[in-house]
């Protein structure tokens, strides 16, 4: 079965009630305190009104853990570009038009360009993952993202040999990113990768999540995934996509070097200077006392930890 | 209704009332009760609305003495004690959260925190300078400090500094929220000092912290005018401005 992430017409029809968002409420019944609080959230995005996917659920890279819920998913947010409160994205990411859309691949690859979205995804059939994001703040969810393996995307490019990392760049338009007229970050907000980490098969980006095309707030149309990395790493509405051989000066370093490193991996046992990263909040765990201990890697560990051997964790972090 | 009853009687009780908006919405949140919506993270929810509260409790508090002799609203003076009280409240509720709620009774880490992380460390020390103004918040213990009293409760002044302190560290990049309220706190406490220049440029003869003629009227001024009915107790209960 082959994903695509052209949007048919047909499917933007409105689904049947069934769908409709109380069905995600539904499964939060009895939850605690969390669930009591989401039903407001909901009603930032209509579910029905957002088109869904075609793609096949990759169970290999995906955590049997419960996900969160739509509501949390896209109700709950960091994107700067739309205010920095945690419910500002859903309040105000509707000014943001995602299509049409295009990305510009550049730097050290044989196979430069300007790309419509859909040219870009084309080639690549979507998959479910289902992946523990730990944010920095020491918070947590579980996603279950729609995308594409990111090394598959690069591999396209043909990087040449003096590609040593990936750069990416989110939209500058203060018009669709009213956040962006406040001096909060160093605009437009840039993220990097280094090659091995880029074309590593954890590395998605992502196009939707829970079945449909991405909500505003959660980075439509195309944003990166990175499980083992805090969650400031996963840049957001990508524009564009840069090889260099020398690393990206990316926009939470460039704010605050003490604070944020290149790497940022999840890491229990380096704290961030102001606050532990020893352990974490799920979001929406149904009990108040929800902290969890926080895993190396985010417990992606297996995968990835040979990444980075022989690299001092503590200085790169 | 003199307007002393009625301040006693009808618009004390409604701003205690309306004091308690902020307390009864986090219970009315924590019990779930339709349209009291906690958000995605209800510990952290919780967390904030106690903290950012009682920053604003204790700036309203110190805003008393000022607004009350630039506008000449003397009964203001009545709703300090009050707004105090709930600054304290809400720090402590917002302690007591973080102790049991968001650390899970966790002591050591509570200990490690309050040592390591700075932003902990001055919160704490914020909380704990208001402790003992709380404890001698009750007319008995005005009247037993006297003079003292007035001298103690100027804690409060490093307390809201510390407080801004301690919301300013925790923020990741903007800074325009922490920079608003630490702004309302300069202009509160500068308000202070620049009275307090003033003062003794008008009584040059004395150097020492010593009563002259600019304390005597300081302490004239933040009295209730002598009209008033009941003498003593009212004077107890509504001592010097700070």
């Amino acid at each position: 079965m082959r994903g695509d992430s052209r949007i048919l017409p047909s499917e933007i029809t409105p689904e049947p009630v069934y769908l409709a968002r109380r069905s995600f409420l539904a499964g939060l019944a009895g939850a605690g305190l969390a669930a009591a609080s989401t039903p407001a959230l909901a009603q930032v995005v209509n579910v029905t009104l957002v088109p869904r996917l075609e793609f096949r659920r990759n169970a290999r890279y995906s955590t049997a853990e419960k996900a969160n819920s739509f509501a949390e998913v896209a109700g709950y947010n960091n994107f700067y570009e739309f205010g920095t409160g945690k419910e500002d994205p859903a309040r105000n990411a509707h000014t943001l038009r995602p299509r049409p859309w295009s990305v510009v691949v550049d730097g050290e690859c044989e196979k430069p360009g300007r790309l419509d979205l859909e040219d870009l995804l084309k080639p690549h059939p979507l998959e479910e993952r289902i992946y523990r994001l730990r944010c920095v703040e020491a918070w947590s969810m579980v996603i279950p993202w729609i995308g594409l393996p990111l090394g598959d995307l690069v591999r396209r490019f043909q990087p040449t040999s003096r590609a040593k990392y990936v750069e990416f760049t989110t939209l500058l338009d203060p018009k669709q990113m009213p956040g962006q007229r406040y001096g909060v970050l160093d605009w437009p907000y840039v993220e990097g990768l280094r090659m091995d980490e880029a074309t590593h098969p954890l590395a998605i980006l992502a196009v939707g999540l829970y079945g449909r095309v991405l909500p505003n707030q959660n980075g439509a149309p195309l944003r990166l995934v990175v499980p083992w990395k805090y969650g400031f790493k996963s840049i957001k509405s990508i524009v564009r996509i840069r090889f260099t051989e020398r690393m990206p000066r990316t926009s939470w370093p460039l704010s605050a070097p003490r604070e944020y490193g290149f790497y940022a991996n999840v890491n229990p046992a380096v704290d961030h200077p102001r606050w532990s990263q020893k352990s974490e909040r799920r979001i929406g765990a149904g009990s108040l006392f929800s902290r969890q201990p926080t895993q190396p890697f985010n417990g992606y560990a297996e995968e990835v930890a040979e990444l980075y051997r022989g690299m001092d964790l503590a200085r790169n972090f | 209704m003199d307007p002393d009853t009625l301040t006693r009687r009808i618009v004390k009780p409604l701003v205690f009332l309306l004091c308690l908006l902020p307390l009864a919405w986090v219970a009315a949140g924590i019990l779930q009760w339709p349209g009291a919506d906690l958000g995605a993270n209800p510990v952290e929810k919780v967390q904030d609305t106690l903290g950012i509260w009682g920053l604003r409790f204790l700036l309203l508090t110190l805003a008393v003495t000022p607004v009350r002799e630039l506008l000449g609203w003397p009964r203001l003076l009545a709703f300090r004690r009050m707004l105090g009280l709930f600054a304290f409240t809400c720090i402590a509720l917002h302690f007591l959260w973080y102790l049991f709620v968001d650390q899970a009774f966790d002591w050591r880490q509570l200990l490690v925190d309050i040592a390591k992380r700075p932003y902990v460390t001055v919160g704490f020390a914020a909380l704990a300078l208001l402790v003992p103004l709380a404890w001698t918040s009750t007319n008995r213990a005005m009247r037993r400090m006297g003079r003292r009293w007035q001298k103690l409760h100027r804690l409060v002044y490093p307390a809201v500094v510390l407080g801004c302190v301690h919301f300013w560290w925790q923020v990741k990049a903007d800074v325009r929220e922490p920079l608003m309220y630490a702004a309302i706190a300069a202009a509160l406490l500068g308000w202070r000092l620049h009275r307090h220049w003033r003062r003794r440029a008008a009584a040059p003869r004395r150097s020492g912290p010593a009563p002259g003629p600019g304390r005597e009227r300081d302490a004239g001024q933040d009295q209730e005018p002598a009209r008033r009915s009941a003498p003593s107790r009212r004077l107890v209960q509504q001592p010097p401005a700070q």
